[in-house]
């Protein structure tokens, strides 16, 4: 039988599915993590019933890389230009982005592909965001080509170093995008010696590439220990767990700003809702990273129950509410398609050349 | 005169000290060689890059979103094939963005027959290059426009893809760049890296260049005439221009135009001459089939059929998978003199 036709393993996720109890964070930094948790898996479930009943030609996202996402977005030295940290993030981003500030309804309208969508005005797909005033640049379809655009950004952060400059480039993406020669490329251009780059290289590991299994792609144990090679610093981190993620990001993040080196880490996450709309975007039964956080506040006592269901409520609200207001307003004009191919809206229809 | 790989150097110097350009890079492109064909030597930003084209062209757009300038390299249009699709996102970056992100890069590229270069130093890109919406295409043929549209480019927000025409890289202008010495000799030892020898002291002494701008979009009349219209670009370019110096010496006026830039292109200068002298061959060496000069002879028939006094023809690269080596093989497969000539004989002989 060839290979390709081979039966593929089940992708049994060999993730870490407790919370660690050794390492622990201020409470109220608990709290704010598992609310903007909540948020996001509420965002993620509004998108997909969006999809679902009609309102959407397409849903994708992130739900099963909350602690991921979230441990991320708080740690990013925020803001627009060369001073703060860029992002390139690919399409499962959606609780960093909440993280940072985006709106449900901003989120929504991407998905219904509204006039109003600020990150693409109608153009494109759930979940590729463009966020300009937080350095999100524009995530695309294509996979792993954010590893390569991420060394222009890191570029020209290194250029700066002298000047105290500190920020750093971060790219995401996935387990099975790793196949793509971009991501060697990120590797190789981060690793020069004597002109490494500030880059924070992760993977989000959820063991599948649509159709793919991890265990059908990669020889290699660890995405991550690719960049062994090339002397890049590494780390597993189990990306289910959100106090894990926040300490090791923490400390990755402050080696790179410290050394101006790159470092290439790879998250255990979980994939709950398949790939896209496209092979159903139902439950699969993987561990979840929010529930079992909410237990941990809970018996910890940080937080009560009562408490924990009044942000599902409050959010559930929240995204119903902002659906509501999103179905209510208008696609892009048809007149609208010339806008933007040109800086100014120079003329770009050769017709009126 | 400066020839064509000086111009650009010495646009990109004007770049790098007044126009913000921070690095200029691809494979060669810094020390000690500054490219292939010389047009980097000296440059205090240029580097040399791994030898990776994705990874060229996906550092200049992070540099663009970074809001740096870049002018990146790939050493010859044969090999950006395999970026096409990160040229089609660098397009379409601004528009995707809904105006959020530009792209203001640069990137240039040798193409085109000419210099013996074989299967996989011959390709054109120019037809390809078209097809990518969001970017600027330009195409010079002597070294001042070389050096007016590299200004430019650097200057334009939006991406700027620059075809140098290799073979007429080392090709000298018939004018002066504003600040180049009148003497060869001197601009030669003063911004050309000695040939043998240790270069790692060398550096380049710039004259006092001006700035001069080609606007991109704008055409040019090389030769004025009233019986036909020859509009090309690149290399075919001082082709077309003797065919219409040996025509004019048998009395018949053909007016040329030379593109310069393919994306957006001078339709008015074309429609203004086509419908003087009703008759247009559309010439370049890309491949003939799905040809960018098929696009212009597309809306020359379109909107000018009925001014048109013979059919609107396209002369190319015959649709080969390559240009091969012995120059027998090169000649059969991009048009020649005599090529041009032959369309222009038939097109002029047409009678409606």
């Amino acid at each position: 039988m060839p290979v390709a036709m081979a039966k593929s393993k089940p992708a049994v996720a060999p993730k870490s599915v407790t919370i660690s109890n050794k390492m622990t964070l201020p409470k109220e930094l608990q709290k704010n993590m598992l609310d903007l948790m909540i948020k996001s898996r509420v965002l993620e479930e509004r998108l997909i019933k969006v999809y679902k009943t009609g309102d959407s030609f397409f849903w994708i996202g992130g739900p099963g890389e909350e602690a991921f996402g979230v441990s991320l977005g708080l740690l990013i030295n925020k803001g627009q230009g060369i001073d703060h940290d860029f992002l390139h993030l690919h399409y499962r981003a959606s609780p960093t982005l909440v993280t940072l500030g985006m709106s449900m309804l901003d989120a929504i309208r991407l998905t219904m592909n509204r006039a109003t969508d600020v990150s693409t005005g109608g153009r494109n797909f759930c979940g590729h965001y463009c966020y300009p005033q937080w350095n999100v640049t524009p995530i695309t379809s294509p996979l792993t080509v954010q590893y390569g655009f991420a060394i222009g950004t890191a570029l020209a952060q290194r250029r700066r170093r002298p000047k105290g400059n500190r920020a750093i480039t971060i790219v995401t993406g996935g387990d099975a995008a790793s196949a793509e020669g971009d991501f060697a490329s990120s590797l190789i251009w981060a690793s020069r010696p004597g002109n490494e780059l500030p880059m924070f290289i992760t993977i989000q590991n959820n063991r599948w590439g649509i159709s793919t299994s991890y265990d059908s792609q990669h020889g290699e144990k660890h995405v991550s220990d690719r960049a062994k090679a090339f002397n890049i610093r590494t780390a597993v981190i189990n990306g289910n767990d959100p106090i894990e993620c926040y300490l090791g990001i923490q400390s990755e993040m402050d080696y790179i700003r410290r050394s101006g080196k790159p470092v290439c880490a790879e998250f255990e996450v979980s994939r709950l809702f398949g790939h896209s709309s496209a092979d159903g975007a139902n439950r699969r039964q993987e561990h979840d990273p929010v529930p079992a956080f909410e237990k941990r506040i809970i018996d910890q006592k940080i937080m009560t129950s009562a408490q924990v269901k009044e942000l599902w409520d409050k959010y559930e609200e929240e995204s119903v509410r902002a659906a509501d207001q999103a179905r209510s307003e208008a696609g892009p004009t048809r007149e609208s398609v010339w806008e933007n191919v040109y800086v100014g809206n120079e003329n770009a229809d050769w017709r009126k050349f | 005169m400066a020839s064509m790989a000086q111009a650009i150097r010495m646009a990109l110097h004007v770049g790098e000290t007044k126009l913000g350009v921070t690095d200029i890079f691809g494979e060669d492109v810094g020390a000690p060689l500054g490219g292939v064909f010389t047009a980097t030597q000296g440059l205090k930003n240029a580097w040399n890059s791994p030898l990776d084209e994705r990874g060229i062209i996906a550092a200049a757009i992070g540099l663009g979103l970074a809001g740096d300038r870049c002018v990146a390299e790939i050493q010859f249009c044969d090999y950006i094939f395999n970026t096409i699709d990160l040229l089609k996102m660098a397009g379409n970056t601004l528009w995707a963005s809904n105006g959020q992100y530009n792209m203001p890069i640069v990137v240039m590229t040798p193409v085109g027959a000419g210099i013996r270069g074989s299967i996989y130093h011959s390709h054109s890109f120019d037809a390809l290059a078209t097809r990518l919406p969001g970017w600027k295409i330009v195409c010079p043929s002597t070294p001042l426009d070389a050096y007016g549209l590299m200004l430019s480019a650097i200057e334009d927000p939006n991406p700027v893809l620059y075809l140098k025409p290799k073979a007429l890289m080392r090709v000298r202008g018939e004018e002066l760049i504003p600040g180049e010495p009148a003497d060869e000799k001197t601009l030669k030892a003063m911004i050309d890296a000695p040939v043998q020898g240790d270069r790692s002291s060398w550096k380049a002494k710039w004259p006092e260049l001006e700035e001069y701008k080609v606007r991109i979009g704008e055409g040019k009349i090389t030769r004025e005439g009233d019986k036909a219209t020859i509009v090309s670009y690149g290399r075919t370019m001082p082709l077309c221009n003797r065919v219409a110096d040996m025509l004019r010496e048998e009395g018949t006026a053909v007016e040329v135009i030379d593109l310069r830039s393919l994306y957006p292109y001078d339709w008015q200068m074309i429609k203004a001459s086509v419908s003087k002298t009703g008759k247009v061959l559309f010439v370049n060496e890309d491949t003939e089939v799905t040809n960018f000069g098929e696009h212009l002879a597309y809306r020359a028939t379109t909107e000018l059929f009925y001014e048109l006094m013979a059919r609107p023809r396209v002369l190319a690269g015959k649709n080969l998978p390559g240009i091969g080596l012995h120059p027998n093989l090169e000649e059969a497969s991009v048009p020649h003199l005599e090529d041009i000539m032959h369309e222009m004989r038939e097109l002029l002989a047409e009678v409606p």
